[in-house]
């Protein structure tokens, strides 16, 4: 074997069940982060279409939490919940806002008036028209935005590892500790692999969730 | 003692703003790492997007970088390349951090890049060509100024990642804002952390800030186009 090799691959034979583990706990951590985030962004997305005023301020709060560099949320976050997943939550969540509030809100705004038009002269009330017309419609965007987010969760995550929070990212974590670079490899490499899955798995839910049309972005 | 407190007594020590572990001199690291790091990705990024952009070539390479520069996480980057640096004899710190940056920083560059010559109005080049306009006169009178919104787009992207990112190089030895943050995790100090944290949001934040101005001053005959944020395409 030889020691010098950036990936030991003995290593990785003896460690399936802590890769294992870690392969849950990374998408348990991607999944609920995601869920979250969306489900909390159509509340806001529709606070934004009913009250328009809000959108600027909304979208602009989303836009600061983008800004912020991971780790330095994450490590305000510390401070007051502590090394818990719920402070690797709370980060992630709010790094899907931005993404997931604006592609709801464009998505839902370029239904074409036409289209809202007919519903209403169908006699839909407002909110069984948002249900059965708008969100349908704006499926494709929402897909888009669902896949951006979860793409980039899974690549937090590893961040999250800092915080002894992470799936894969206690690999990274562990292994900068001992200047082994087989943990390294491994945590990053499977990060992308799970990524480059999920999205793919994205697009063909995609495709099935809107037969009337092709998956766009 | 509260957080806050323990904030601003770490920050009004004075022994804090001495040496190569004061808050100067890591601020000025950091600034020079991200700058050096933006320049280069810009030097190697910018030209060949803006040219195949120009000749209408290379949208699956456009695209393939975005869903790569987003599959990739930032910090495996940087981990992956401490090892390498550390073999080829580059040592830890600066080198390893400043490569993932640049790595990082061409991704959303290129692409904007890509895209904003690549969809200027046709019309607008055929005029340019009409006038007698030669080649490098249609791509630098007129593609490149039209589509600058969205190239610097792209570049503030890429800086803002290139500052968060310069953050996790603390965990391979780099002495940015980042150090603050990864002792202060190590030596449970809530004020060392909690100073990382603020200077390196604050940084972005002031860079996103001034890009936006910068925008909208060289570009006052249009409002700035929000920049696709890993979005879009």
């Amino acid at each position: 074997m030889n020691k010098d090799s950036l990936i030991w691959w003995d290593w990785v034979g003896r460690h399936t069940d802590a890769i294992r583990a870690a392969t849950v706990e990374h998408l348990r951590l991607t999944v609920i982060a995601v869920a979250v985030g969306l489900m909390l962004s159509l509340l806001l997305s529709v606070v934004a279409l009913r009250w328009r005023w809000t959108y600027t301020p909304i979208a602009g709060l989303a836009g600061v939490l983008y800004t912020i560099p991971s780790l330095a949320l994450f490590a305000v976050l510390v401070t007051i919940t502590g090394f818990t997943t719920l402070t690797a939550e709370i980060g992630l969540v709010s790094y899907t806002l931005l993404v997931f509030v604006r592609n709801i809100v464009e998505g839902i705004d370029s239904v074409p008036a036409a289209v809202r038009e007919a519903a209403d002269g169908m006699g839909l009330r407002p909110a069984h028209r948002f249900m059965t017309v708008d969100l349908p419609l704006a499926l494709p965007a929402i897909a888009a935005a669902l896949r951006i987010a979860t793409v980039t969760t899974v690549g937090l995550v590893t961040v999250t590892g800092l915080i002894g929070q992470g799936g894969y990212g206690s690999f990274i974590d562990s292994g900068l500790d001992r200047s082994f670079s087989t943990e390294v490899m491994v945590g990053g490499g499977l990060s992308v692999v799970m990524a480059v899955v999920l999205d793919v798995a994205l697009v063909g839910l995609e495709r099935v969730a809107s037969p009337w049309r092709q998956a766009t972005a | 003692m509260s957080a806050t407190t323990e904030l601003v007594s770490y920050v009004t020590t004075s022994s804090h703003w001495t040496g190569e572990r004061g808050i100067p001199w890591r601020t000025f690291e950091h600034l020079r790492l991200s700058a050096s790091a933006v320049a280069v990705g810009i030097v190697i990024a910018l030209p060949p997007a803006v040219w195949l952009g120009h000749v209408r070539r290379g949208g699956l390479l456009a695209q393939s970088l975005v869903n790569i520069g987003r599959a990739v996480p930032s910090l495996a980057v940087v981990a992956i390349l401490f090892p390498l640096s550390l073999r080829y004899g580059f040592g830890l710190g600066f080198w390893p951090t400043f490569v993932a940056l640049v790595l990082l920083a061409i991704p959303p560059m290129f692409t904007n890049a890509y895209v904003a010559v690549r969809t200027v109005e046709p019309a607008v080049v055929e005029a340019a060509r009409g006038m007698g306009m030669k080649r490098a006169q249609v791509i630098g009178r007129v593609q490149v100024p039209s589509g600058l919104p969205l190239i610097l787009g792209g570049v503030r992207v890429a800086t803002l990642q290139v500052i968060a990112t310069a953050t996790l190089g603390a965990f391979v030895g780099f002495n940015g804002l980042g150090s603050f943050i990864n002792e202060g995790f190590r030596q449970q100090d809530d004020g060392k952390l909690l100073t990382g944290a603020f200077l390196v949001a604050l940084l972005a934040l002031l860079v996103d800030i001034a890009f936006g101005r910068v925008v909208l001053r060289i570009t006052p005959w249009r409002a700035a186009p929000r920049a696709t944020k890993g979005s879009s395409l």
